[in-house]
């Protein structure tokens, strides 16, 4: 192993996660709601009437981020996003992640941040399984295929 | 109001993405390559996030209701179980697939990256098929495992 120091943003990296970390934080003390994203579209995509208003401002919002960022935010605070996969790669990818993130209850959200911050073994087991096969499948693709 | 509050909160969530480098699929590939130029930027997204997180739910541990009024949805879930195990283990090959978990690919869509939409939709369908895989897949395992 050797560190990427050339791309390594301890800073911003930092203050992005404690971003996060307030916006769980914000929207369990204020709506009593997870944040996890995967969980939050689900209910938007199913007919559950009355539970859709908040879900939808929320993802609106994340959606507006984006927007945001792009016509207003300095270049240097914005990091430019390098997408290797191929078409074909993606779709397969987005569909095991649709799949896998519901059959799992939880994604990098809600397992990873949300639930580590209540001491869940739960999510703590969610979390250590998907890093796994995270770093199995970039060291198949990177380093042997 | 409260829609507008959280409006605010995916904003929150969503800058939190950009600023953190999540947004970067091969940022966060980068992260995920263990065995060569290793980016552990993403550590620090995650330390920050868990660690405001900690904050967050220990305060409303400590409360009845959210500031909305509506009860606190605590995960009801706590047993570990070959569902949650598996599905994350499938979630984490299409994360490290193509660097992107669900909240920053749709942050990226409003980007204008085609790529993330490609993934997102595949995602959305992955989500909507899970029950048809999932009673498939059981009948499956009840044989196999």
């Amino acid at each position: 192993m050797t560190i990427d120091w050339l791309n390594f943003t301890p800073l911003t990296s930092l203050i992005g996660g404690v971003l996060i970390g307030v916006a769980a934080s914000l929207l369990f003390m204020n709506s009593g709601r997870i944040l996890g994203v995967t969980g939050i579209l689900e209910g938007l995509l199913r007919s559950r009437v009355g539970d859709k208003a908040w879900r939808l401002s929320f993802v609106l919002g994340l959606f507006a981020s984006g927007l945001i960022a792009q016509w207003s935010w300095p270049a240097d605070w914005i990091h430019a996003p390098r997408i290797d996969a191929s078409w074909s790669l993606l779709m397969l990818a987005g569909l095991l992640v649709g799949l896998g993130t519901r059959w799992g209850a939880g994604c990098t959200s809600g397992h990873g941040i949300c639930g580590l911050s209540r001491f869940s073994l739960r999510s703590l087991i969610a979390t250590l399984s998907f890093m796994a096969t995270g770093f199995l499948t970039i060291f198949l693709i990177r380093h042997i295929f | 109001m409260q829609r507008v509050i959280e409006f605010f909160i995916g904003l929150i969530f969503g800058f939190g993405l950009l600023l953190s480098g999540m947004t970067d699929p091969g940022k966060v590939q980068s992260f995920l390559d263990l065995a060569g130029q290793w980016d552990p930027s993403l550590v620090f997204v995650m330390g920050g996030g868990v660690l405001i997180g900690i904050l967050g739910f220990g305060l409303a541990r400590g409360k009845k209701a959210s500031f909305s009024g509506t009860p606190f949805h605590w995960p009801e879930l706590s047993h570990i179980d070959r569902s949650l195990v598996l599905g994350s283990l499938t979630f984490g090959v299409g994360w490290g697939l193509a660097g992107f978990c669900p909240g920053p690919a749709l942050v990226s869509m409003a980007s204008g990256e085609a790529k993330a939409w490609v993934f997102f939709l595949a995602m959305l369908l992955g989500i909507l098929l899970f029950d048809q895989v999932d009673k498939r897949l059981r009948r499956v395992l009840e044989y196999t495992l």
